[in-house]
C-alpha cells in the first residue's frame, strides 16, 4: 500500500506539471503536442546537471541547480516551438510532432557524447532529492509541485496576466482590439509551458531510478499528460485531480506483478491501457460542450478578420 | 480559339512553377537538414566528420553495395506506405498522426495470420491493412460525429494499440506467436514460409534474406492512390471536404462519410506497411517494448510532408529517408552516435512545418528573375514559344 501511495504522488506531480504546462500553452492558443520532447530535453539538463556537479556540493544546491537548469533547457526547446509556431504561422501540430522527435536523438546524441562512448545510460546520484515522512519515501518534486500548482492556479485566476492570456486563446483578435498584444501573450504561454514541462522531465527521471537510458526519452508520458490535460478540462485543479486519477492506474502497472494484484491476471498493460481509454470516454460525452479553448491551433494574423 | 489556347497554356505553366516551387522547397529543407547534420559532425569530431562522417550519411546503402541498397529498400517499402498514410489523410485536412499505432495494429493482423494461422502471404497482408483500417476508422469516427480533434483521438489510440498489441502477442510469455529465447515474435520464414512474400530472387541479388516484393507493392500502391486523388469523383471529394469542409457540404458531398473513409483508408494503408516489412521477414516484433511506438509512423510524416502530400512523390521522399537512415547506421559507432540521421529527418519536419513559407519565398524569387528576363527579351522570348 505504502508503494502504491509512493509511486502514485511521483506520477502523479510529474502529469500535473506537464498537464499543467500544456494547459498554459493551450490557454494561449498553441497547441503543444511538444510537451514529450520538452520533458526529454528538460530531464536530459537536469540529470546531466546532477551528474556533472562535483561530489561534495551541497544537497540544496545540487536540487536548486537542477531544476533550475532542466526549467531552463526546457523553456530554451519550447522557444522552437513559439518561433515556428507564431512567428513563421506553422502547423502547431506538426511542429511538435517534429520537436518531439528531435528531442529523443538529441538527448542521445548528447548522452553517448557526455559518456564518451556507445552508451545512451546516464548515471547519477539521487539522495539529494529524496526525504522519508514515517515509512514513506518522498521527493523534493511533491512539495514543488503543490507550489507551483497554486501558482499556477492564482496566475490563471487571479491575475490581469491570466485573464490576458485566456482572452488570447479565446478571441485574439478580441484581445488585440483592446491593446493585448497576442504574440507576445502566445510566446509566455508556450514558455511557462517549456518551463512546466523540463521539470516534470527532470521530476519523472530523477527520484525513481539512478541511471537513466535517454534511448527510451520519457516512455509516452507527455503524450499521457496531454491527456492528463484533457480529462481535468484544461483547468488547474481539475488537472491535480485527473493527474492523481491517472497515476493510480500508472502505479497500479508499475506493481501489478510484484503483488497481490497479479492474482487478478490482469498485467501492467492492462493498467497502462486505461488512462487513455478513460480519457476517450470522457473526450466522447464532453465534445458537445467541450472546455477547449477556442482559438487553439490556429495561428494569430493581424490582418486577418 | 487562340485565347482559349494561352489561358489553358498559362494555367499549365503557373501548375509547373507551383511544382518547381514545391520541389525546390523540398530540397532546400533537405540541404538545411543535411548542414546542420555536418554542423552536428563536426562538433563531435572534427578530425572525422567529412569523410568517416558525413561521406557515409550521404552515401547511405551505397556505401556497402548491393547489402545497404537493399536495405534501404526493405526499410523504404514501409516507410513509402506510412507516408502514403499521412499524406492521404493531409488531402481530406486531417493530420494522421496515428499512423505509427495503425502501423502496430497492421503488424499483429499480419503476423498473426503467418504465424497462427498459417495463411498465404497475400490474405496475411489484406488482413493487415484490414486491422490498420479499423484503427484508422475509429478516429475518423470521433472526428466526423463528435468533432473531437483527429490528432487527440489518434494519439490516444496509438497507445491503446501498443498495449493492446503486446499484451495478446506476449500472452504472459506463452502466447503461441512468442519466441521466448529471442524475447520477439517467431521469425516467419521458420514457422510458415508460405505467408513470407515471394522474394523473386531479389534477397539473393542484394545479399540480404528480407528483400522481397515489398518495394514494387509499395510503389504500385503508390500510383493507384495518384489516380484515385487526381483522377476520380471520390478522390475529388475527398480533396473538396479538405480545402473547404462547409463549402463541400454546400456543394452536396457528404463531409462526415469522406472524413471517416479518408482515415479508413489512411489506416490501411499504414497496417499495409507493418505487413510489407514484417511478411518479409525484415524484423520481428518485440511485445517487452511497451515505451516507444514504432518510428516508421513518425517518419511517415516526415517523408508525406516533404513530399507535400503528393503520392508519387512519397516514393522518392522515403526512399531518401531511408538512405539516409541506413547510411546513418553505417556511421562509425567509435565516432559517431548512429541518431544523427534521426537527427537530420527530425530537423526535416522541422523545416517542412513551415514549408510553406519557403514556398512562398522562392516563388516571390522566381517571380522577380521570371519578370525580369521577360521584361529584357520579351519579344524573342515570345516567338520561341510560339515555335514550340
Amino acid at each position: 500500500m505504502l508503494l502504491l501511495i509512493k509511486y502514485t504522488l511521483l506520477y502523479g506531480i510529474v502529469l500535473m506539471l506537464v498537464a499543467l504546462g500544456g494547459m498554459f500553452s493551450e490557454h494561449s492558443g498553441i497547441i503543444n503536442i511538444a510537451l514529450e520532447g520538452i520533458m526529454v530535453i528538460g530531464g536530459l539538463g537536469g540529470v546531466l546537471t546532477v551528474a556533472m556537479l562535483p561530489t561534495g556540493t551541497a544537497p540544496w544546491l545540487v536540487v536548486l541547480l537542477s531544476v533550475l537548469v532542466a526549467a531552463l533547457s526546457g523553456m530554451v526547446y519550447s522557444l522552437l516551438l513559439a518561433f515556428a509556431s507564431i512567428n513563421l504561422k506553422a502547423d502547431q501540430t506538426i511542429g511538435g510532432t517534429a520537436l518531439n522527435m528531435l528531442a529523443t536523438a538529441i538527448a542521445v546524441i548528447l548522452a553517448k557524447n557526455y559518456n564518451g562512448s556507445t552508451s545512451s545510460k546516464v548515471s547519477y546520484t539521487n539522495n539529494a532529492f529524496l526525504f522519508k515522512i514515517g515509512g514513506l519515501e518522498l521527493n523534493i518534486f511533491i512539495p514543488l509541485g503543490i507550489l507551483l500548482l497554486i501558482i499556477s492556479y492564482v496566475v490563471m485566476y487571479k491575475t490581469r496576466f491570466g485573464l490576458r492570456l485566456r482572452a488570447c486563446g479565446e478571441h485574439p483578435q478580441a484581445a488585440d482590439s483592446v491593446g493585448i498584444n497576442v504574440y507576445k501573450m502566445r510566446y509566455s504561454g508556450v514558455l511557462i509551458s517549456g518551463l512546466l514541462g523540463g521539470i516534470g522531465g527532470l521530476a519523472y527521471i530523477i527520484p525513481s531510478v539512478q541511471t537513466w537510458s535517454f534511448e527510451v526519452g520519457v516512455a509516452g508520458t507527455g503524450f499521457l499528460a496531454l491527456a492528463v490535460m484533457i480529462f481535468g478540462q484544461w483547468k488547474p485543479m481539475h488537472i491535480f485531480g485527473a493527474a492523481m486519477f491517472f497515476a493510480v492506474f500508472k502505479s497500479l502497472a508499475n506493481i501489478a506483478d510484484a503483488t497481490v494484484l497479479s492474482q487478478l491476471g490482469w498485467s501492467s498493460n492492462i493498467y497502462n491501457m486505461m488512462p487513455f481509454i478513460a480519457s476517450m470516454v470522457i473526450l466522447a460525452f464532453t465534445s458537445k460542450n467541450s472546455m477547449a479553448p477556442k482559438a487553439e491551433g490556429i495561428p494569430y494574423d493581424k490582418g486577418s478578420r | 480559339m487562340a485565347k482559349q489556347k494561352t489561358t489553358r497554356s498559362l494555367d499549365v505553366r503557373a501548375k509547373l512553377h507551383q511544382s518547381v516551387n514545391t520541389v525546390m522547397a523540398a530540397l532546400l529543407c533537405i540541404l538545411i537538414g543535411l548542414l546542420v547534420g555536418l554542423l552536428v559532425l563536426l562538433i563531435i569530431n572534427p578530425e572525422h566528420a567529412w569523410a568517416d562522417g558525413f561521406m557515409r550519411i550521404i552515401q547511405g546503402g551505397f556505401y556497402d553495395y548491393p547489402y545497404g541498397v537493399g536495405r534501404t529498400l526493405v526499410n523504404g517499402a514501409p516507410l513509402i506506405m506510412t507516408g502514403l498514410s499521412v499524406a492521404f489523410a493531409f488531402k481530406t485536412g486531417l493530420f494522421n498522426i496515428g499512423a505509427a499505432g495503425q502501423y502496430t495494429l497492421g503488424a499483429f493482423g499480419g503476423l498473426y495470420c503467418a504465424l497462427v494461422l498459417h495463411l498465404p502471404w497475400f490474405v496475411c497482408l489484406l488482413v493487415s491493412a484490414l486491422l490498420g483500417a479499423v484503427w484508422g476508422a475509429i478516429p475518423g469516427i470521433f472526428k466526423a460525429y463528435l468533432n473531437i480533434n483527429e490528432v487527440i483521438t489518434s494519439i490516444m489510440f496509438n497507445w491503446i494499440g501498443l498495449y493492446l498489441v503486446c499484451e495478446v502477442i506476449y500472452g504472459r510469455g506463452a502466447g503461441p506467436m512468442y519466441d521466448a529465447n529471442n524475447t520477439r515474435t517467431w521469425k516467419v520464414q521458420d514457422v510458415s514460409p508460405g505467408s513470407l512474400i515471394p522474394s523473386m530472387g531479389l534477397s539473393e541479388y542484394f545479399h540480404t534474406t528480407s528483400n522481397t516484393i515489398a518495394i514494387f507493392l509499395a510503389i504500385a500502391v503508390a500510383i493507384l492512390i495518384w489516380v484515385v486523388l487526381e483522377k476520380t469523383t471520390f478522390g475529388y471529394e475527398l480533396k473538396a471536404v479538405g480545402l473547404n469542409k462547409n463549402a463541400a457540404r454546400y456543394a452536396g458531398i457528404n463531409e462526415k462519410k469522406n472524413i471517416i473513409l479518408s482515415m479508413t483508408i489512411a489506416g490501411a494503408l499504414a497496417g499495409f506497411g507493418a505487413g510489407l516489412l514484417y511478411l518479409s521477414g525484415g524484423a520481428e516484433w518485440n511485445p517487452l517494448n511497451t515505451t516507444t511506438l514504432p518510428a516508421m509512423g513518425f517518419n511517415g510524416i516526415a517523408t508525406a510532408l516533404l513530399a507535400s502530400s503528393h503520392p508519387i512523390g512519397t516514393i522518392f521522399s522515403s526512399l531518401f529517408v531511408s538512405h539516409i537512415t541506413v547510411g546513418g547506421s553505417f556511421l562509425p559507432t567509435r565516432y559517431f552516435p548512429t541518431e544523427i540521421a534521426d537527427l537530420i529527418s527530425g530537423i526535416i519536419i522541422y523545416l517542412c512545418a513551415f514549408a510553406m513559407l519557403f514556398r512562398s519565398l522562392i516563388g516571390h524569387v522566381m517571380e522577380r528573375k521570371r519578370k525580369n528576363t521577360e521584361a529584357a527579351a520579351a519579344a524573342p522570348d515570345k516567338t520561341g514559344k510560339e515555335g514550340k
